[in-house]
């Protein structure tokens, strides 16, 4: 097969991989989210990303993966995806305007005075929130897009990040599609 | 509504979908249906391995076009079945297998016999189901049929725990599928159909390449009128063999790795390619980098995903077959206005090829019986008309090459798994269906054994099935890679002490029958055609033997090997008229496989 990208088995030719953020609405039914993941993984793919949740119809779950690959790999994978019988509908976000947002929890490291009142000044610039305290931590949520969520963890990172957990990116198209230059923020 | 119990709801589903045979074997599991199954009309064929019994359902299905139905226990019965539910999905084939299951609070417990098969089929069929109550059993079933048959046809396993089928629901078989995401596209385009045409009718060298999606669709007739109407020669994939009749002064035969030199010749110079069903796999393309490079593509397919995964194509057309086919025919109209001059000299530089290097080999009376000479017997002495399934290896290629199947659903051969094992259930299958016709496995003395507990099944069913063993004391095809590109070590390949043939058949109460030269070949295939009930044949055909045309493994499909290096005719004599064919590259013998791909 020539289809294959650099992100999986050897690839041949073809324009260079890049992120895409796919929006697959299925039936809500056990099983589902397997079927795509093992259409993915049999695949030779790593998801960069993943979260699944219940949409506004409680049949119908919104699966949000982000997966890196050249355009033929991802155009395959997004067909391939449309066969499985449970798939309703996939969206390739990458090809319009949309929102994305993640939600990370970060254990830095809070000892002295300094470093306890700037963070707290960091929490307000990102508009993080102190979730649990210690005499030597802070634990923040934090919510954003994927830039955001890097620039903050690297000025964290200042500190000396204890622990860290995050969620998959959830995304959503935005009301007004410009016609250029899709982007995601 | 009467409440009927899971097992007699799961039967009345089989009898609204018209199954007529089932083909199993039970299991603690499952045993509760067969007792129901036992007093109804459908038919039960006890086969003697899960696998067996799904290659069964398979041969059914596709000498049909109706969907085979397999009934299995759980555990080993159920992971019994992942070889043909794979086979099957891949060749397209709708194969219907229900499973036993632990009862629901069980699973997930490691019960005795309890395996996640769901878990373990989804990649290996279209779709498949766990049933979790009695309720939605019927619904399921009805789903399970849809989805087998329609669009790009496959396989579908229903999971069906114990106390689902022991308990009880109100039957009401659902009328319709509630399936809001799967909707087949089976309508052609018309823009896309109008571009097709305009491409067709002023192609100067055009060939249709035909896949199974041709046979699956019923569209023979439809090619055969668009061929003829636009003169254009055809090219039949393994799967498409009969598709296309193959004694049609337009049928180029098989194309690929051991395809007919004229094929590939047409493919590699064509300006168009029309391909219908086919899914340019590897084993037809070759090369990719070096495939059909002067060729504009037209590519039908139900599937979409088969389109642009190999090859960019020029005219994508996702829809049916037939219906493609149909509106194409409809578009070119009665007078399509083709260049007959052009399509003089194409179809003449085509009957040159096949002049030069037409599928050959010399059976010399006294001398050792050729595995070639063997099926064009079986040709001849069947009038062309046999069912034919086949093993796979050499013998599988020999019976693609010599036995011309003229009608669609004739050729049964597991093309992209490429099962050993498949043919004799598969003729099982196919007897089944048509019980008076002549039906023979084509098998390899490697093959024969991987399923032969069949012959058991085939005696106990009283089906006449005649199976051809080419015996060549070897894993042949593998000895063929080793013969032309391992330097003859002959690894793991030599099967020298096969059982008696003669006995093994009579074991099973089956006329058996050997034969060593080509007098003997013909005697006993007249002895066993004319013998009512099974026989085997056996015959002992030179080891040596290779199958030719041969591309090798990483050459584009124009760089065939034609004859053993150092024989004569290794490669083709040069091209007639001198500047006849600037593309056309010599066979290239020392070619070693890139890949190490398997055969
Ligand atoms: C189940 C399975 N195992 C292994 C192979 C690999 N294989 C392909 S052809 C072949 C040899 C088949 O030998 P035989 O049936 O005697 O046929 P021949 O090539 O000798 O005609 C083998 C081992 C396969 N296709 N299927
Ligand atoms: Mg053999």
């Amino acid at each position: 097969m020539i289809v294959n990208g650099t992100n999986g088995p050897a690839e041949t030719q073809g324009d260079p991989p890049r992120r895409h953020t796919l929006a697959i609405q299925v039936d809500n039914r056990p099983g589902v989210l397997a079927r795509v993941t093992t259409l993915i993984s049999g695949r030779g793919f790593n998801i960069d990303s993943l979260s699944v949740a219940e949409t506004m119809d409680p049949e119908v779950s919104l699966i949000t993966l982000i997966i890196t690959g050249s355009p033929r790999i991802i155009s395959q994978i997004i067909k391939q995806l449309r066969k499985l019988i449970n798939v309703i509908k996939v969206t390739d976000l990458s090809e319009m305007d949309y929102v994305e947002r993640q939600l990370i929890m970060v254990r830095v490291k809070a000892e002295d005075q300094d470093s306890r009142s700037e963070i707290m000044r960091l929490c307000k610039i990102f508009r993080a929130k102190v979730i649990d305290v210690s005499l030597k931590s802070f634990t923040l949520e934090i919510t954003g897009g994927s830039d955001k969520m890097a620039a903050a963890l690297s000025l964290l990172a200042g500190f000396g990040i204890e622990e860290q957990v995050s969620t998959g990116l959830t995304a959503m198209t935005r009301s007004f599609q410009q016609k250029q230059a899709p982007k995601g923020s | 509504m009467t409440k009927l119990s899971g097992a007699q709801i799961l039967i009345e589903c089989w009898k609204k979908e018209g199954v007529e045979v089932v083909f199993g074997y039970p299991g603690a599991a499952t045993v509760e249906i067969h007792h129901h199954l036992e007093e109804s009309p459908i038919r039960f064929v006890l086969c003697r391995h899960e696998q067996a019994a799904v290659h069964a359902a398979d041969g059914y299905a596709r000498s049909t076009g109706r969907p085979g139905v397999v009934l299995v226990t759980s555990g080993p019965g159920a992971t019994n079945t992942v070889t043909g539910l794979a086979g099957a999905n891949m060749d397209s084939v709708p194969v219907v297998v229900f499973s036993g299951q632990v009862a629901r609070m069980l699973i997930g417990n490691d019960a005795f016999q309890e395996v996640d098969i769901v878990g373990m089929t989804r990649p290996a069929t279209k779709h498949n189901y766990l049933v979790l109550s009695t309720g939605e059993l019927a619904q399921t079933v009805k789903e399970a049929f849809y989805v087998a048959v329609s669009g790009r046809p496959g396989s579908v396993l229903v999971d069906l725990p114990k106390d689902v089928i022991g308990g009880e629901a109100d039957f009401e078989y659902p009328r319709k599928v509630a399936l809001r995401a799967y909707r087949p596209h089976l309508t052609p385009h018309p823009r896309q159909i109008m571009k097709a045409a305009k491409l067709l009718v002023s192609a100067e060298r055009p060939v249709v390449l035909a896949g199974g999606g041709v046979i699956s669709s019923g569209a023979s007739e439809e090619l055969v009128g668009l061929a003829e109407a636009l003169e254009i020669p055809v090219t039949t994939t393994l799967m498409g063999l009969g598709g296309f009749p193959g004694s049609h002064r337009l049928c180029l035969g098989m194309p690929g790795m051991h395809g007919l030199y004229r094929a590939n010749m047409a493919l590699q110079n064509a300006d168009l390619i029309l391909a219908v069903g086919a899914r340019f796999d590897d084993r037809v393309t070759g090369a990719l980098p070096g495939f059909a490079k002067q060729a504009a593509i037209v590519h039908i397919d139900v599937d979409t995903t088969s389109i642009h995964k190999i090859l960019d194509v020029d005219i994508p057309l996702v829809a049916d077959a037939r219906q493609a086919l149909m509106a194409l025919t409809a578009e070119i109209g009665a007078a399509p206005g083709i260049d007959a001059a052009a399509r003089g000299a194409w179809l003449g530089r085509i009957a040159a090829w096949h002049a030069r290097a037409p599928l050959s080999y010399s059976q010399d009376p006294e001398g050792p019986l050729l595995p070639q000479f063997v099926i064009e017997a079986l040709y001849r002495r069947t009038q062309g008309k046999a069912v034919i399934c086949t093993e796979v290896g050499q013998h599988q290629m020999w019976a693609a090459q010599f036995y011309h199947c003229e009608r669609p659903r004739q050729f049964i051969s597991s093309g992209g798994l490429g099962v050993m094992g498949f043919g004799l259930p598969a003729a099982i299958g196919a007897q089944v269906a048509s019980p008076t016709a002549t039906v023979i496995d084509v098998a390899g003395d490697g093959s024969i054994l991987m399923n032969v507990q069949e012959l058991a099944t085939v005696f106990q069913e009283s089906l006449p099935v005649k199976v051809a063993v080419l015996n060549n004391g070897s894993l042949g095809m593998v000895r063929q890679w080793q013969d032309l590109f391992y330097g003859k070590r002959y690894a793991a390949t030599i099967l020298s002490d096969s059982p008696d043939f003669v006995k093994l058949a009579e074991a099973f109460g089956i006329r058996g029958f050997t034969a060593s030269t080509p007098g003997d070949a013909e005697s006993i295939i007249g002895q066993a055609l004319s013998h009512p009930g099974p026989a085997l044949m056996e015959f002992r055909v030179s080891p040596t033997e290779l199958v030719f045309p041969m591309v090798p493994a990483g050459k584009a499909i124009d760089e065939m090997i034609l004859a053993r290096p150092g024989d004569p005719g290794d490669g083709p004599e040069p091209p007639d008229g001198g500047a006849a064919d600037p593309e056309e590259r010599g066979p290239d013998t020392d070619a070693l496989p890139e890949d190490g791909g398997d055969s």
